[in-house]
């Protein structure tokens, strides 16, 4: 079971490799958006300063929420994903596998894009590690939180507007703990608790977004 | 054999008795006088007594009598969605029809009413507080289940497929149902803006009797106000349903082709 749950992610990775401009453009989203900012606000160091944490987490989350639109609507157009129910995975992991993959092709690109964005928004270095480590547990519930969303959207019309609809309401407590940890560190306050929240709504959401995205997954191509 | 299928099994029965749409319609038929003249009543002398008789806050003024439309629509919010999570739970374990049907009624009454409490309540906020809105846990969290609503309702219609817009939106139900406790104990979590609960099941109520008794008589009325509406949205759901498989039946498309055929022949 583990060797095909590897191997679902394997297939994954290595289309995300071939289709190399999609995985780039989530990252370039999230860089460009991110530098309109201080083009809107002004340059100000201060205001950038006390804005960063917002703005960094608010434009991962709308990058990462991108190609979430077609993390399962290709396979089921292709009738791939019949194939991969059919594998002998449960609906769950099948769906676990492909957040995994999303992860893996969107999250931590944006971990390390995030750096030189918050070095750009002048994010004191020393709040460097906090901000990494919100994002690493945030990027994770969001990719859980949206394959299960995209996964009840599947084959809906207008799907992709639905999905933002469903998905940004859910990863609001994700939103609200990571941004404020990095603001905690930034002005000397304890920032392990708003982590560890984050790090609580991350254990709540690894069973239970795979067991609803499955339930979706099945429904689709009953 | 386990204890679990049987009763499972039986549950299932029992709720499935009222899957039949006629068995339905005759007691939402019975049903729905009852709801209706008690919530029109009730909301009726509950907001005439709050509004005109009960005592003004010694500190608040009369604009503590939003709080006679404001408690019960913010109760029936919470209410509502935990009913769409009740559904949900019909729907996925028991594959109940109506409660599908219910959850497809339940939707933009519950949506209607958060909006009255979220409006109320910031009409409420301007003299008090101040401000129309501040990002408090109690508002964010009661925007957040409002979000939740319309999410809900475009979903369960955004399929061709009525069924799978059910499955949909049932799991989007129970998805969103981490909400409801959030809302519960945002006052007590974060000790920001919002007071806490004045009226709660063990304690005794912060509240005087004089102020107690016209928000439960309202409070009592919109929610069989919500009931009657959400039943009577259901009954019109399942006869549509009925008209529409019999205008649509395989009968009377064959009368109708036999018409025309005759009119061909003719």
């Amino acid at each position: 079971m583990m060797a095909l749950f590897c191997a679902v992610v394997a297939r994954d990775l290595r289309l995300a490799l071939r289709h190399g401009a999609d995985t780039l453009g989530a990252v370039l989203f999230f860089i460009l958006t991110g530098t309109l900012f201080p083009l809107a606000l002004g340059p100000s160091p201060d205001l950038l300063r006390h804005m960063a944490p917002g703005i960094i987490w608010v434009c991962a989350l709308l990058a990462a929420l991108l190609p979430l639109d077609r993390l399962f609507s290709a396979e089921l157009e292709d009738g791939s994903l019949d194939q991969l129910l059919l594998l002998g995975l449960p609906p769950s992991l099948v769906a676990l596998a492909k957040i995994t993959a999303h992860w893996l092709t969107t999250g931590l690109p944006l971990l390390l894009a995030a750096v030189p964005l918050a070095i750009m928004l002048g994010l004191p270095p020393s709040t460097l590690p906090v901000l990494l480590a919100g994002l690493l547990l945030g990027s994770m519930v969001l990719s859980l939180v949206g394959g299960m969303g995209a996964s009840i959207v599947l084959g809906a019309r207008r799907g992709g507007v639905l999905l933002p609809l469903l998905v940004l309401p859910l990863i609001t407590p994700a939103l609200i703990f990571g941004a404020a940890a990095i603001d905690a560190a930034r002005t000397g306050l304890p920032w392990a608790p708003d982590l560890e929240l984050l790090g609580a709504f991350l254990a709540a959401a690894i069973p239970l977004c795979p067991l609803a995205a499955g339930a979706g997954l099945r429904a689709a191509v009953e | 054999m386990s204890a679990t299928p049987t009763l499972v099994a039986r549950t299932g029965a029992f709720f499935h008795r009222y899957a039949n749409p006629g068995r339905f319609l005759k007691l939402g038929a019975r049903l729905q006088p009852w709801l209706t003249w008690p919530a029109l009543l009730l909301t009726l002398a509950g907001l005439g007594w709050g509004l005109f008789f009960s005592p003004a806050d010694w500190q608040q003024g009369d604009s503590v009598r939003i709080m006679y439309v404001h408690v019960p629509a913010a109760m029936l919010a919470s209410a509502g969605y935990a009913g769409l999570a009740v559904c949900a739970v019909l729907s996925l374990v028991w594959r109940h029809p109506l409660a599908d049907l219910a959850a497809v009624e339940i939707g933009p009454v519950g949506a209607c009413i958060t909006a009255l409490c979220l409006a109320t309540g910031s009409l409420w906020g301007k003299p008090m507080w101040g401000t129309w809105w501040v990002w408090d846990a109690r508002l964010t969290s009661v925007l957040v289940l409002f979000f939740l609503y319309l999410g809900h309702i475009a979903l369960i219609r955004a399929f061709d497929d009525p069924q799978r817009g059910y499955k949909a939106a049932a799991i989007l139900a129970l998805a969103g149902a981490v909400d409801l406790p959030v809302i519960k104990f945002s006052v007590q979590w974060w000790n920001t803006l919002h007071q806490p609960d004045s009226i709660t099941l063990t304690g005794a109520p912060t509240m005087s009797s004089s102020m107690l008794w016209p928000l439960a008589l309202s409070t009592l009325g919109f929610s069989l106000g919500f009931a009657a509406i959400v039943l009577a949205r259901t009954r019109a759901a399942v006869m549509e349903s009925r008209i529409r498989s019999l205008l649509s039946s395989p009968r009377r498309r064959a009368d109708a082709t036999q018409t025309t055929l005759q009119g061909d022949a003719a």
